[in-house]
């Protein structure tokens, strides 16, 4: 390859908002439940019913536009867009096309040349889709209304990404900005949150945009990472065989790390899309935004300083403590209770993720409460249990969020604090282990680690380390 | 006085006071739906069963003192294309042949609050669509008058019913002028409100930001009465406003003394049928003789109304009819392969012609390269046309005119012409594009003994005007008729 190349990539990123009920009627959002039963004669599309906006989506999409530094539309329309698929009961989706309700807007991330601004083409308010599920056996489909008008954000990005590691960075700053406001939990895997990927290349210097694809059933951060790769390079070897790139929708296929054309720009559908006459335009006054600045929260870049300046964490750690809105309200909350921020951040980062890691859970999935861990750490502190016996008992915490006191009652693993007790033990240990008597006698400093650890081991590690240490040392020299 | 020849609110009046039962006035209704159907062909369903149960349970209320309304225990019927649950629901529409909704229609259940025995469901153009109820899958609807002629639509089957004294008042819908100028025709009562007055939630929705839900009954009075029982705000329809201003049958007062009533002089140009003409100019001068001031002037933009309510229209009903698509209910074509087959034959064989004109039309309209030009322009139009009568309101309390250019056609003869068809809409439409309130009032019959009806036209939230010089027009007219 003699040229170089330069990738431009955009997104279109939908999130499912967190309301309790519908974009425009009042049933449930909530996961599972037997097919069709959050449904109702609007989510259904029955003949004669009509939509209601849900106000808190509104809410939730000015929160985000305006965190994404939008510009708002303050008198906004939805608008129907016409196309056939059973998933869809109206066969048509409500949408924004003419007048989104945020645009031009911008957020920044971290590159590996420095700080970049993503610029954010608009932010629209749209309904979700029922679920088609085809029965093989019967060789029929079935549709599940359920996810049928699931309020939904589409946030479009403008062209401004150059490489999947930028994409990445965008991502996650979308995910943590909408996770920090609350609007969504933003799951890839999930599907509450999903990316489709708009990319072009054209040789390094020019500045005309080349033809672009769009890719779409990318469902982790991975596949999205390997996609990128995989179509850069697609397109790049078309150009260099001198053919042309075609602009159409493709599926990547994340198994065999491949894209498929599904449909190209010349059988795209005409939506036809018009004002919906069901719905008044919403009107947004200065003093809603307002009300909506006043209370949002505390973003991830400001809590990461805070914590650096005012709990004294490292800045590598305050990243790890503020990457989830989860993990940030655990800790704060704790430090609240037990005064002892570096304790609680100790315990997060290093226990906390080894669990995770190993239960393959997410920081979202935690489950256990602040008082416990505050409970555990004072436990720790007064010298009530040792470090060891703490991460025991921290698991159960993890697992099952345990009261630590009733627990260490329970299974007795409080520290043994008897001189008396401590010093039989020792004794015990020594009579038992001559060969090792001897060999520290001779100078092998190594053989009295060997009996502390076994004194340890006897007193099934309840016993104070540092005790041990002075009473073998006390008897050896003896 | 047979039972079947008094108004609703008399009939109300009489259930009370207990000289008749809720079940003779069913019975009766029952009756004549018997005697007359061969012949009018008013009804899609009749449910004699539920409406014979539900004057059991209606009388028992009235006795215990639940119901005390002026319409309680009086049989009416409702046009198919509102939603009654249990009971079939078909649009006039071979689409929807077996369809029987979930749940009941806001105006509707407003109604049967009131103690309303719904006797069944009212013959109309399919899906609204038309002017002569002649569209309907299931059979053509005939004047009472003459049955060699058309009731008008699409709410002619309402029309006709109340006409025949085949219920004592009914509901209709209006998108272009489907209350008011099958009300003309058949010679009853019929008002379109104000847009936004009653509910839609439940009406199958034709042209949703022009539909509107009224009463259609034997004189002012019950459509009044009728009018004031189902406007209601409904959080269900977000189009629906709320009004204090409910208390239409308040405005039953006969006397226009001071009224400020407009005449336009494009209401009375080419195409208008002389004899209407006539008619229509005798009222106004009847309302004049009451102490109305009566004064022509220019409206201006009348002939753009059709066009734009076509584009407008048919725009919504593209989109608003896709849902019949074979998948959740309704017709489904017996043999197909694959999906869009499915699609394709299920509402192939499901709509009938004039459907699919304006679906193939509105489709077009909102196509990407014609939507400016069409459809945007069309919505121009519409605030235009609000802005002629925004104008004209500044001066007149009420425009009056005719409701139709003609009285009712033969049986045939519109379906020939669809262009010439939607022409006769002329004198209705601009009103649903401005969404104001307007109703019919019969004024006359031509030498062939049609009735004529006269249309009065208010401002946005001014039913009791119209409603106030109708009733004043009506007294007037039957003493003189009586004389
Ligand atoms: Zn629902």
């Amino acid at each position: 390859m003699s040229r170089q190349y330069e990738t431009v990539i955009g997104l279109e990123v939908h999130v499912e908002l967190a309301t309790k009920t519908k974009i425009f009627c009042g049933c449930s959002t909530e996961f599972g439940g037997e097919p069709n039963t959050h449904t109702c004669p609007v989510c259904t599309g029955m003949p004669g019913s009509l939509p209601v906006l849900n106000r808190q989506v509104v809410e939730y999409a000015l929160a985000v536009g305006l965190a994404a530094n939008c510009q708002i539309n303050q008198y906004c329309k939805f608008d129907r867009k016409n196309y056939f698929y059973p998933d869809n009961p109206q066969n048509y989706q409500i949408s924004q096309l003419y007048l989104p309700i945020c645009h031009d807007g911008w957020v920044e991330i971290d590159t590996a040349s420095g700080k970049k601004k993503i610029g954010i083409h608009e932010i629209h308010m749209e309904e979700d889709a029922g679920k088609l599920i085809h029965d093989e056996w019967e060789d029929c489909s079935l549709v599940d209304y359920n996810r049928s008008g699931v309020p939904l954000i589409e946030i479009v990005s403008e062209p401004d990404m150059r490489n999947a590691d930028e994409v990445m960075a965008y991502l996650e700053k979308l995910r943590l900005m909408i996770q920090y406001l609350g609007a969504s939990d933003c799951k890839l895997q999930e599907g509450s949150m999903r990316a489709d990927v708009n990319l072009s290349v054209r040789e390094a210097g020019t500045s005309r945009l080349g033809t672009r694809t769009e890719m779409k059933n990318l469902n982790s951060f991975k596949a999205i990472a390997r996609a990128i790769e995989g179509e850069r390079a697609r397109q790049i070897e078309l150009l260099e065989d001198g053919k042309k790139v075609i602009q159409e929708t493709r599926r990547w296929d994340d198994n065999k790390e491949s894209s498929y054309a599904m449909r190209s720009k010349e059988d795209a559908q005409d939506y036809r899309y018009f004002p919906d006459p069901d719905l008044l335009p919403v009107v947004i006054s200065d003093q809603w935004i307002q009300e909506i600045k006043s209370r949002q929260p505390e973003m991830q870049p400001e809590k990461m300083a805070r914590y650096q300046k005012e709990f004294q964490i490292p800045e590598y750690d305050a990243g790890i403590l503020t990457s989830t809105i989860h993990m940030a309200r655990l800790f704060e909350k704790t430090t609240a209770l037990c005064g002892k921020p570096k304790e609680v951040s100790n315990w997060l980062m290093v226990e906390t993720m080894r669990l995770l890691k190993e239960h393959e859970q997410t920081p979202e999935d935690l489950s256990f409460s602040p008082e416990n861990l505050a409970r555990l750490i004072a436990l720790v502190d007064e010298g009530a249990i040792n470090r060891t016996v703490a991460k025991t008992v921290f698991e159960q915490i993890f697992a099952q969020d345990v009261d630590p006191e009733k627990y260490v009652e329970e299974k007795g693993l409080g520290m043994v604090s008897d001189q008396g007790a401590l010093r039989k033990a020792v004794e015990d240990v020594i009579a038992a282990n001559p060969q090792s008597v001897e060999d520290y006698r001779k100078g092998k400093e190594k053989a009295m680690g060997y009996l502390v650890g076994q004194t340890m081991r006897a007193m099934k590690g309840k016993a104070d380390p540092g005790m041990v240490n002075k009473i073998v040392k006390e008897l050896l020299t003896k | 006085m047979s039972i079947s020849e008094m108004t609703a609110l008399e009939l109300g009046r009489r259930i009370r006071s207990g000289d008749v039962t809720v079940l003779e006035a069913v019975q009766e209704a029952l009756d004549q739906i018997k005697k007359k159907e061969p012949d009018i062909h008013a009804y899609v369903t009749v449910d004699e069963e539920g409406a014979l149960k539900r004057a059991a349970k209606v009388q028992a209320m009235i006795e215990r003192g639940d119901l005390k309304g002026p319409l309680a225990g009086v049989p009416a019927a409702v046009k198919d294309n509102l939603c009654t649950k249990d009971l079939l629901t078909t649009c006039g529409s071979n689409i929807l042949y077996n369809f029987v909704p979930t749940y009941t229609a806001e105006a509707v259940q407003n109604l049967e609050k009131a103690g309303a025995v719904i006797l069944g469901k009212t013959n109309m153009d399919e899906f609204a669509m038309g002017s002569t109820t002649e569209t309907s899958a299931f059979g053509v609807t005939k004047n009472p008058w003459n049955t060699d002629h058309v009731p008008g639509g699409s709410s002619g089957g309402s029309c006709a019913a109340v006409a025949a004294g085949e219920c004592f008042y009914a509901l209709g819908s209006d998108t272009g002028g489907s209350i008011r100028q099958p009300s003309s025709f058949c010679g009853v009562t019929g008002i379109k409100p104000t847009y936004g007055t009653v509910s839609r939630y439940g009406l199958i929705a034709y042209g949703s930001s022009l539909d509107q839900v009224g009463p259609v009954a034997k004189d002012v009075s019950d459509c009044a009465a009728v009018l004031e029982t189902i406007a209601s705000y409904d959080k269900k329809d977000s189009t629906s406003i709320p009004r204090k201003d409910l208390d239409f049958t308040g405005a039953l007062v006969d006397d226009v003394k001071g009224m400020k009533i407009g005449i336009p002089r494009d209401y009375f140009g080419e195409g208008l049928d002389g004899q209407v003409r006539e008619a229509v100019m005798r009222a106004a001068g009847i309302l004049k003789d009451r102490g109305a001031v009566v004064e022509e002037f220019d409206l201006s933009l009348v002939e753009y109304a059709i066009p734009a309510y076509y584009v407008i229209a048919s725009a919504e009903a593209s989109s608003n009819l896709s849902r019949f698509d074979g998948v959740k209910y309704g017709l489904r074509a017996k043999e197909y392969e694959g999906l869009h087959q499915m699609y394709k034959k299920s509402r192939s064989e499901g709509f009938g012609p004039e459907v699919k004109r304006r679906i193939m039309l509105g489709s077009f309209v909102l196509s990407s390269g014609y939507y400016d030009a069409y459809y945007l322009k069309a919505l121009r139009t519409k605030a235009l046309i609000k802005q002629a009568f925004d104008k004209a309101f500044a001066d007149y309390d009420v425009i009056l005119g005719p409701a139709a250019p003609t009285t009712a056609p033969k049986l045939g003869e519109s379906l020939k012409d669809p262009l010439k068809m939607y022409l006769g809409d002329i004198y209705t439409v601009s009103v649903n594009l401005a969404g104001l309130p307007a109703m019919t009032v019969p004024c006359g019959q031509d030498q062939a003994g049609l009735p004529i009806g006269l249309q009065l036209i208010g401002d946005c939230f001014q039913e009791k005007k119209i409603i106030r010089a109708a009733y004043t027009f009506e007294q007037t007219f039957t003493r003189r008729e009586e004389r």
